[in-house]
């Protein structure tokens, strides 16, 4: 299911701000994040988490400062890293069953043979049942499913999840906590946001904590790691 | 992929999605038949005075009903956040609006040939004999209000307001092609029909000036 075959890619940000109108929510974020790492970013509601995945998902363009993909092999300059993404909406069709979107994403994503892995996909988040059903019949929980099976349509060596158990009932998150770490096991680099301490986040190598735009702290130690995710739910 | 692959996939995805709720069709096409018939039993117009005035209400009509299709185009995106999407799945974000306005296109092609019968009994104007004709003004024109449409519709969704906004940029905008369109169907249905070759030109160029500038910073139009 979770194929090895891509290269490893890091990010670098650099000094990046962003602003929306009078409202500075990035300052001056700087970061290295080395292929392979797991990074969690916690912190309050409006504190950057969201701004800062969707400038890595190039969905966002800095207002100033610079993101860049580290080891991407030689040669494949003009080839775009596409992240997998997860957001806080579904992201997908809900006029269309499951099965058409993610056909519709991997195809545009050019993915090879997508019927199967499609098929493959449905039946990792466990929806090969509802294949047929339009996602507007579907619980939030299962649009979720529907979402990050989208995010792995082309196994993507960046995967960025913003709060990704929203919505999943205690099955899905054991699932979700299941793929992240065998996404992470593989050896992609994976930018997750959450909110506070959970199954999916003793997946983290790195917590990097967020608040107000800025970095206020970042580790790889465990029990400053659990400080930094609980704390920023106090 | 390249780019024409992507926005055929787009396409079949905007068709499909349309031909299974027939939301802006049906919209369209009543607000469209509503206007026509209004406007015949206000004037109860004779063969001459429908000649002279009957192509300007249709291409009116036509203009303000597209901006009732256009609307949508982008804020569906906008529901569950599917343009970012599409934006991380595409190879060249022109695909997106190329689909788009390949489907506004459509659509609107589908509604004027469904009204034009109706239009020709309404108003007693032939429309037979230059049929070929009309369908060449019908397509320049339709893919000009969609690419000037789509474009605008992409800007709008992001603002406040929104609702209000595109009909405010579109119709002056397309003012030109109201215009044109409407000499070019009024030589069309005169008692002695001509072409008026610098109206269908005009069309063709606008959709190619409006097309190419749609390429070069249609990208800028998608980013949040």
């Amino acid at each position: 299911m979770i194929s090895p075959a891509f290269s490893p890619v890091g990010l670098r940000f650099e000094n990046i701000d962003k602003r929306y109108g009078g409202l500075l929510a990035l300052r001056g974020v700087s970061l290295t994040i080395a292929a392979g790492e797991c990074v969690v970013f916690a912190g309050r509601n409006g504190s950057g988490k969201t701004t800062l995945l969707r400038i890595a998902a190039r969905l966002v363009r800095p207002s100033r400062g610079e993101l860049s993909f580290t080891g991407a092999p030689s040669g494949s300059q003009d080839i775009p890293i596409r992240p997998g993404f997860v957001a806080h909406a579904s992201m997908v069709y809900d006029e269309l069953t499951a099965e058409e979107n993610l056909l519709l994403f991997a195809r545009l994503l050019g993915t090879a043979q997508p019927e199967n892995r499609v098929e493959a996909l449905l039946q990792e988040v466990g929806l090969s049942d509802r294949r047929a059903s339009r996602v507007r019949t579907f619980s939030r929980g299962m649009r979720q499913r529907v979402a990050i099976a989208r995010a792995l349509l082309h196994e993507p060596a960046v995967l960025l999840l913003d709060e990704p158990a929203t919505g999943l009932d205690p099955q899905g998150v054991a699932w979700l906590a299941e793929a992240i770490r065998r996404l992470r096991d593989s050896g992609r680099t994976i930018l997750m946001s959450l909110h506070g301490e959970s199954e999916i986040s003793s997946l983290g190598t790195r917590a990097i904590r967020l608040d107000a735009g800025s970095i206020t702290a970042d580790t790889r130690t465990g029990g400053t790691f659990r400080s930094i995710l609980t704390f920023a739910d106090a | 992929m390249s780019l024409l692959s992507n926005a055929s996939v787009l396409l079949g995805k905007e068709l499909r999605t349309e031909f299974r709720s027939r939301e802006l069709l049906t919209t369209t096409i009543v607000f469209i038949l509503v206007v026509i018939v209004l406007f015949s039993f206000t004037f109860d117009p004779t063969s001459d005075e429908s000649r002279r005035f009957a192509p300007g209400l249709l291409w009116l009509a036509f203009l303000f009903a597209s901006s009732l299709m256009l609307q949508p185009c982008f804020l569906r995106e906008q529901q569950n956040d599917t343009l970012s999407a599409l934006r991380l799945s595409v190879s060249d974000p022109f695909a997106i609006f190329l689909a788009k306005l390949a489907a506004n296109t459509v659509f609107l092609l589908l509604t004027e040939l469904l009204l034009l019968p109706i239009f020709a009994v309404m108003y007693n104007v032939p429309v037979m004999p230059v049929l070929h004709w009309l369908l060449l003004v019908f397509f320049l024109a339709s893919l000009g209000i969609s690419i000037a449409g789509t474009a605008l519709s992409a800007i709008s969704a992001q603002a406040r307001m929104r609702e209000l906004l595109l009909p405010l940029l579109m119709l002056p905008l397309l003012t030109p092609i109201l215009v044109a369109s409407t000499e070019v169907t009024k030589s069309l249905l005169d008692h002695t029909p001509y072409v008026q070759w610098k109206g269908i030109g005009f069309l063709a160029v606008f959709d190619m000036v409006f097309l190419t500038a749609l390429w070069l910073f249609g990208e800028y139009l998608l980013e949040e």
